[in-house]
């Protein structure tokens, strides 16, 4: 891998983000407007359920966390789909850059947007709510890390779909997070959910660091197990998924459809 | 004289359909070939697989001598590619899509190349610019300037001059002819300008339904085929079933 290559492309898409209201709406006004509506409700929340004061710290950390997901994800996907639209593909995969870099890049671009996003919105809550983030200590790094990494294997999985079925299948590159969602037990915990999805959604690794999370708010602690399982599952979803995108990369090539794509 | 590019028995099927059939020829160092032939002749396939974009059914590609499948990134830095059909990210300041590409190319001294090319296409005025704002004649120079940004042994041109006026077009010829002159550069051609193949070509291949069916320079086919220009011999060929 080659570091020149890998930021050549990651200035390739940090030079968009000045000039793009789209882009500057997707990091500070979107989250924003979720921040405000479920800060507004654990407000209601802690009016009606004054005895329960965890309840805003555990929807609005969950909601920060979730972001962590989503923007990762759209970091790779939308990093290829950018391509796609520009119809620069071809042009990018004709330099000497390796698929790797390729995503390296992608994984590059997914971290610029989560430090600035997680400031921005850690802030927002503190400021807005009184909701510190960093309350959260040194567990915050295994969450996020995990949180992350989840976000790479979404994005993947989305690319990969997009590779083999075209620009008909770019709406998952924003709804795959929203469709896994439910699943995901993000605002809930895995316990109320009905026994088969209890099953998908504890081969999830963010049930778990979600779970963690609650655990950390409502008990102060955290089993080791949850965090070691977690990884787990993102390691074996993380080999899952490269080995599609690299395959599906493969059969474009078989096919012929990188031209196709930006037809 | 020293083989750039070398293509023996490349066919290329798709869903049983055999776009590119079992196709052989050799480009030497310095020369300029016209790869003919009307719509779905199977051109573009065939330049896409020596670019290594799409995987041949079967046969070699060799380029500089080294098989392109176990090669393909060392072969990628030193080739480069324009296409009329293939544009640089709109939404990117011209300087911006020429540093972009220099730096994956590895070019050093990058900024002085791009000043450079700049110079030589006459687009240091629309640099700063937003790619999507320029006119197609201005957007075909840039894009030749991308394309050489890694000063390139083999180039391949993929009609650059068909959204051209004829003005504008003559001039990206003579930019070319200059380049070529210059750097002694290896170029294969696609266009449906035959004037532009007899114009810049050393030689031509014609390609009808996946297969090469004649091959020459620009004065051999018109002589062998017994007719008053390549345009006829085109039409000929095209209208052969």
């Amino acid at each position: 891998m080659k570091w020149h290559r890998i930021y050549a492309l990651l200035l390739r898409y940090l030079y968009l983000y000045p000039r793009s209201v789209p882009r500057i709406l997707d990091i500070f006004f979107w989250p924003v407007t979720d921040l405000l509506v479920w800060g507004f409700l654990t407000i209601y929340l802690q009016n009606i359920q004054p005895d329960a004061p965890y309840f805003g710290r555990m929807l609005l950390g969950s909601l920060i966390l979730w972001n962590f997901t989503n923007r990762s994800q759209q970091g790779i996907s939308i990093a290829f789909l950018e391509e796609i639209w520009e119809k620069n593909l071809i042009n990018i995969f004709i330099t000497p850059i390796s698929l790797k870099e390729f995503l390296a890049a992608t994984i590059l671009v997914g971290l610029a947007r989560i430090a600035v996003l997680g400031t921005f919105l850690g802030t927002a809550a503190f400021l807005m709510f009184h909701f510190n983030l960093l309350s959260f200590g040194w567990y915050l790094v295994p969450f996020i890390l995990n949180l992350f990494v989840f976000g790479w294997v979404l994005g993947l999985f989305a690319t990969s779909i997009i590779m083999r079925f075209g620009q008909s299948a770019q709406v998952l590159a924003f709804t795959l997070t929203v469709i896994l969602m439910p699943f995901a037990a993000v605002f809930y915990p895995v316990s109320v959910l009905p026994p088969v999805v209890k099953h998908i959604s504890l081969a999830l690794p963010i049930s778990h660091i979600f779970e963690g999370m609650r655990s950390v708010v409502l008990q102060q602690s955290l089993s080791p197990d949850t965090i070691v399982i977690a990884s787990v599952l993102n390691i074996i979803w993380l080999i899952v998924a490269l080995s599609l995108f690299f395959f599906m990369f493969e059969y474009m090539r078989e096919k012929g459809q990188l031209s196709k794509l930006v037809d | 004289m020293e083989k750039i590019l070398s293509v023996k028995n490349l066919s290329k099927t798709f869903n049983g359909v055999r776009a590119v059939n079992n196709i052989s020829f050799s480009v030497a160092k310095g020369e300029i070939v016209g790869l003919l032939g009307p719509n779905g002749a199977g051109k573009t396939t065939t330049i896409q697989m020596i670019l290594g974009l799409i995987k041949p059914t079967r046969g070699t590609i060799t380029v500089f001598g080294k098989n392109l499948e176990t090669h393909r990134m060392e072969i990628l830095s030193e080739v480069n590619f324009s296409s009329a059909y293939i544009s640089l990210p709109g939404n990117l300041k011209v300087w911006e899509n020429l540093y972009t590409f220099a730096r994956l190319y590895g070019v050093k001294n990058y900024k002085k190349r791009v000043e450079e090319l700049a110079r030589f296409f006459e687009i240091t005025p629309l640099l700063s610019k937003l790619y999507v704002r320029l006119s197609s004649g201005q957007a075909t120079r840039v894009n030749l300037a991308k394309a050489l940004l890694n000063s390139p042994k083999l180039l391949f041109l993929d009609e650059p001059t068909s959204s051209l006026d004829p003005d504008i077009a003559d001039r990206v010829r003579k930019l070319l002819k200059k380049i070529q002159k210059e750097q002694a550069l290896t170029i294969l051609y696609t266009t449906h300008n035959m004037i532009e193949v007899e114009e810049l070509c050393d030689r031509a291949i014609f390609i009808h339904q996946g297969k090469i069916v004649t091959e020459g320079t620009p004065k051999q086919l018109i002589k062998r085929f017994g007719l008053k220009d390549l345009n006829e011999v085109f039409i000929k060929i095209a209208r052969k079933s």
